[in-house]
């Protein structure tokens, strides 16, 4: 019970921040107290940390790496290369929003693509004069969708990835069709949604300046990528590869005097990693004081193609009514007896069901309540209204993707 | 006379040059622009839905690194670029006109600025490949039922000629 309440005053806290704290001036005294109050037992909160501890190194690394690449011109270049290709052609520029919001989200992770590529995609439909909403959508959603290829991808696969026991490039290899499947239905749909916006067409002249190219930022993140398919395959913890990147952008961007070291630090966004690492603790003992035996037998076992589908949705709802961090870190466990298949389909539910209720958790409105009622107040329709019908067809596509790579890859 | 001349991306040239060619010399002209809150209000809603990263609450101090809310940048831009459209409009339509900016419901924005006004001039804005009910969109169909005075419905690029009328439907 006592558990029950502080993951309830955690979640709150962090979504209202009361005075501005950061969410881990709760949720580390909070994990203090459950461990404290013997809600769990320290060798068992222990376990957790040093599971957790890992994930939130690597996820550190690849916030640096991302911040590093924004520091070279890489989303600058980005822009610069999309307001030349797409002159007046507002589809066109969808399609390369589309593929640069998959490829970023998957390989630097959703944050970068929120923060580091979202205003310059708004920027770049400024500049070509196109209706800037069809666009900004679509990186919205993709950071959500897109985040399913690899575990650097999403907190959650991270998360998940520790607990499923799959190497790297397995997990990459079971995703890679129901994240290509994912992204089409968004294409498809969001296609469809905004086609009178896409029709307007654009007049706006653009200077046509060629991007000046951070070869070494891609270069670095190249080599990261194979960095995660050799580490998996010799047996080694691939946050080394993630570390090593940030570490040659790092080293590189001091020399040149770009960045500080306390800059560097921050991008790591410590007190994110604290409150990952209380918030894990405390949930951990909301699952074993009685949330594991109450939710088990609403978690559908083994790998069928029924199982998966039900899985996901169950991990889509969740994600909705609470959100998708906590919904993983209580789902993954009773998922994974039921092998790989089962974890990565309550990825699949976890990473695509944000896209459903305003900004992925109803815990989102109740923050837009309180922080933004002097703003103008937001249509939900039409988000909701796409999320519709976004979502359901993105996750059972997706996971019939699952589902038959498993049959190919093997579960 | 009031003429108000509905101008959005995209598809303002057009609403311009009607204007200037169907506007009496001594009407007074009112260019009237939308703001879209909603682009960047989703925007807000992706970086608030990023639960524990320990982002600014609001905008007090410039925000740095992975605080910066791209909601924000989103409003600066829509902005700057709602300036931008307005001295483009104004340059075309070359005569003097004034300049009113609202935010909000498009459609609903559209109706109220109209009031009053004498002619509301607005492009076409829909699926424009297939001639029917809808090459209008939801908005531009929103003005046409509710507006409260007569409606110049321009379409944004070359009108189509007679030959693209469908057959006539079979004699019953």
């Amino acid at each position: 019970m006592l558990s029950v309440v502080l993951l309830a005053a955690v979640l709150v806290c962090a979504v209202v921040r009361p005075w501005g704290w950061p969410e881990a001036v709760v949720a580390v005294p909070a994990a203090a107290v459950v461990v404290g109050a013997g809600a769990i037992s320290l060798p068992h909160a222990a376990a957790e940390a040093g599971r957790l501890g890992p994930v939130i190194g690597f996820l550190a690394a690849v916030l640096v790496l991302a911040q590093l690449c924004a520091d070279e011109g890489l989303f600058r270049a980005c822009g610069a290369w999309m307001a030349r290709s797409a002159t007046g052609r507002p589809r066109r520029l969808l399609v390369q929003v589309f593929a640069l919001a998959s490829v970023i989200t998957a390989v630097l992770s959703l944050d970068a693509t929120v923060v580091l590529l979202t205003p310059v995609v708004f920027a770049t439909a400024a500049r070509l004069g196109v209706r800037p909403k069809p666009h900004l959508y679509a990186c919205t959603h993709l950071s959500n969708t897109a985040s399913l290829l690899l575990p650097v991808s999403n907190l959650t696969n991270l998360l998940a990835f520790a607990a499923a026991g799959i190497s790297f490039t397995r997990f990459a290899a079971l995703m890679t069709l129901p994240w290509l499947v994912a992204i089409g239905v968004e294409y498809l749909v969001l296609r469809r949604f905004f086609a009178a916006d896409l029709d307007a067409g654009a007049q706006a002249p653009a200077d046509s300046a060629a991007p000046d190219l951070p070869l070494f930022a891609l270069l670095t993140v190249a080599g990261t990528l194979v960095g995660f398919v050799v580490t998996s395959a010799i047996g080694v913890n691939p946050a080394w590869a993630a570390f090593a990147g940030a570490a040659v952008l790092g080293v590189r961007a001091l020399t040149r005097r770009r960045t500080t070291p306390a800059a560097i630090v921050r991008s790591a966004a410590l007190p994110f990693l604290a409150f990952v690492l209380a918030l894990g603790v405390v949930v951990r003992a909301v699952v074993d004081n009685g949330l594991a035996s109450s939710l088990a037998h609403l978690v559908p076992h083994g790998s069928t193609l029924p199982a998966l589908l039900g899985v996901a949705a169950l991990a889509a709802v969740l994600a909705n009514v609470i959100n998708n961090l906590p919904a993983t870190l209580v789902l993954v466990p009773l998922a994974a007896p039921s092998g790989a298949g089962a974890v990565l389909a309550v990825l699949l539910g976890v990473n695509i069901g944000p896209n459903l209720t305003y900004a992925g958790s109803l815990a989102t409105l109740l923050w837009r309540r309180i922080v933004r009622e002097h703003d103008n107040d937001v249509d939900l329709g039409e988000f909701t209204r796409l999320g519709l019908l976004v979502v359901p067809a993105a996750l059972t596509l997706s996971v019939v993707a699952l589902w038959g790579s498993l049959q190919i890859v093997g579960g | 006379m009031a003429v108000v001349v509905w101008i959005t991306e995209g598809t303002w040239p057009a609403c311009v040059d009607a204007a200037r060619a169907y506007a009496p010399p001594e009407a007074e002209i009112v260019l009237l622009h939308v703001l879209d809150t909603e682009a960047s209000a989703v925007a807000h809603g992706a970086f608030v839905g990023l639960l524990g990263r320990a982002h600014p609450v609001t905008g007090h101090r410039p925000a740095t690194g992975w605080g910066r809310d791209p909601g924000d940048a989103a409003e600066q831009t829509a902005t700057v670029s709602e300036r931008n459209l307005f001295q483009a409009a104004a340059d075309r339509i070359g005569r003097p006109c004034s300049r009113q900016t609202r935010a909000g419901r498009a459609e609903r924005e559209v109706v109220a600025a109209a009031d009053g006004a004498d002619l509301l001039v607005l492009a076409r804005d829909g699926d424009l490949r297939h001639l029917g009910p809808h090459s209008l969109g939801r908005a531009t169909r929103f003005v046409v039922d509710h507006a409260p005075c007569p409606i110049l419905l321009v379409w944004p690029q070359q009108a189509p000629d007679v030959t693209t009328l469908p057959p006539p439907p079979p004699p019953r």
